[in-house]
């Protein structure tokens, strides 16, 4: 009886996961994999992952889209990490409480990223409001005087939208490590004689990596996958993955689909291989 | 730097980009290199805003990401409840298949499901867009029901049932009360991700249901910063309403809202 109402209570919502989850990732790949039987085709190839990965021009594409990922990924993960490990280190021995602190790291959080992305657009676009400042400071004398930080080839602005954006993320991750007695550790540290770079390696560090680290890769793979961002302040060229995968999908042509798919696939594969490997490297953190 | 500055830098950088839009919504003739407007001018944010396009999708917004939190909620506790108060085998993998979707891209998913909807003729339909938005949905409100299930005492429920409550009374007296905070979390959470969800919206909604991010979309590739601007804000203010409702909630760890990049 009670077995039965553990499965009753779990099934609507594991149905859903499974149900939609599971079948967008069972149909992407049969389809990434040319099966496509309401056009009659119903032979398997791996014709869309050849083109992708070798193909002449989709190859290059693809290896550049990766790569651009890559960067602006690492780039604004490691960005906001570091930000954030400064700012607790710089607050952790003398703070006892963080109500503020995670009250308006929650409200960011609320902001969506698409915003977020026009937000920053408007200010640092060549006739935004930097630029006015800087025009109005006798520091340039025309818009394009003033450097290109949205929509620019490096993805600056991507990384900086991303930057602004995870750092309350991760704030909030690492306060809730903090809270428990992150002080009280410290204080024992501080009347042992350590110095205050001990006490942030020794103390500071073991108590915020397991929440810092695995947040900066959930940060990781959310940022390697996202399409809003990079869509709104990005170019045509560099682009990320997750907006090449999108234009070939939206493309009328059929093959250019299955390439989207595969694309989207190989994507969330590469995702997938950096959690399990987190995974299976906190396990092995963890055994004795 | 001490704590204060950290925290009004915080709040800085969240007020400065509404301010932003304010600005850029209601200002008339506002060219590059003025610093401030010439004049300001409340017709083309009133204009947007009687707008039928506009209306129409911040209606199917409203009515989308309502819908899909009352589902989360009404399937994420029972899971949560389970996957927190008993232990048995299987349960580790059933978090793992809750934490899948938070980390594999929505373009994936929304591309593996495209033409799966399409067959079902869930495509282009209200009730299409709410299913495929519970996939990033659900398992942030699991996982934060899920937590403050984890600090929950049955000893109240069974008080109640031995008092004679039957198990709809004790639901709704005992638990709900309880739980209240989380619950109001949950869906608040669960309203802001769907609120926020362009691509998916994209791939299932195809082009028949449009919501306010694809407005945003639209108009952040014509460029007009004022439109983007009173976009921005129509956008957000609903988001900062409900926000500020559960504010007081939110930096509580009892409540135990899940964060989300």
């Amino acid at each position: 009886m009670a077995k039965l109402r553990r499965w009753l209570g779990l099934a609507p919502a594991s149905i859903i996961i499974i149900g939609l989850f599971g079948g967008s990732l069972g149909y992407g790949i049969a389809q990434s994999l040319g099966w496509l039987p309401f056009l009659g085709q119903r032979q398997l190839s791996l014709a869309a992952y050849r083109n992708v990965l070798a193909g002449e021009q989709l190859g290059s594409q693809w290896w550049q889209a990766l790569l651009f990922s890559l960067w602006v990924s690492l780039a604004a993960t490691l960005g906001s990490a570091l930000i954030c490990l400064g700012l607790l280190s710089s607050i952790a021995e003398r703070q006892q409480q963080y109500r503020g602190l995670s009250t308006i790291s929650n409200l960011h959080l609320a902001i969506p990223h698409s915003v977020w992305a026009m937000a920053l657009l408007l200010v640092l676009s060549q006739s935004g409001i930097f630029a006015r400042l800087g025009f109005a400071l006798g520091w340039l004398d025309q818009p394009s005087d003033f450097p290109v930080l949205v929509r620019d080839r490096w993805g600056s602005g991507i990384i900086l939208a991303y930057i602004t954006k995870e750092v309350p993320f991760l704030l909030l991750l690492g306060l809730a490590s903090l809270h428990q007695q992150g002080r009280d550790y410290l204080l024992v540290a501080q009347s042992l004689g350590a110095n205050r770079w001990q006490r942030v390696r020794l103390v500071l560090w073991p108590l915020l990596a397991p929440s810092l680290i695995g947040g900066s890769l959930l940060v990781f793979s959310f940022i390697f996958g996202a399409y809003e961002v990079p869509a709104l302040v990005g170019v045509r060229y560099p682009e990320m993955l997750a907006t090449m995968a999108l234009e070939l999908f939206l493309n009328p042509d059929l093959q250019a689909r299955a390439e989207g798919m595969a694309v989207s696939l190989l994507m969330s594969l590469i995702i997938l291989a950096v959690i399990g490997l987190a995974w299976r490297w906190r396990r092995a953190e963890h055994q004795p | 730097m001490s704590y204060r500055i950290i925290v009004w830098v915080l709040a800085l950088i969240l007020l400065v980009p509404i301010a932003i839009f304010l600005v850029y919504a209601f200002a008339q003739g506002w060219f590059f290199p003025a610093l401030w407007p010439e004049r300001w001018d409340s017709a083309l944010f009133l204009r947007q805003l009687a707008d039928p396009q506009l209306r129409r999708a911040f209606g199917q917004s409203l009515i989308i990401a309502t819908g899909v939190s009352m589902l989360a909620l009404m399937f994420g506790y029972p899971a949560a409840r389970v996957l927190e108060l008993q232990t048995f085998r299987g349960r580790g993998l059933i978090y793992g298949l809750f934490f899948l979707p938070t980390v594999v891209p929505s373009v994936a998913t929304g591309i593996g499901l495209n033409i799966v909807f399409l067959r079902l003729g869930l495509a282009g339909t209200l009730l299409g867009v709410m299913l495929v938005h519970l996939i990033p949905v659900l398992p942030y409100v699991v996982l934060t029901l899920g937590s403050s299930f984890a600090r929950y005492d049955r000893n109240y429920e069974h008080q109640a049932a031995v008092l004679g409550a039957s198990p709809w009374f004790v639901f709704w007296r005992v638990s709900v009360p309880m739980l209240l905070p989380s619950l109001v979390v949950a869906g608040v959470l669960a309203f802001l991700i769907s609120w926020s969800q362009y691509v998916l919206s994209l791939l299932i909604g195809g082009g028949k249901i449009i919501t306010l991010p694809m407005l945003l979309f639209s108009a952040a590739s014509g460029g007009n910063q004022s439109l983007i601007a009173s976009l921005s804000l129509i956008f957000i203010t609903p988001l900062l309403l409900l926000l500020g409702l559960v504010a007081r909630y939110l930096g509580s760890p009892a409540t135990g809202a899940t964060p989300r990049p």
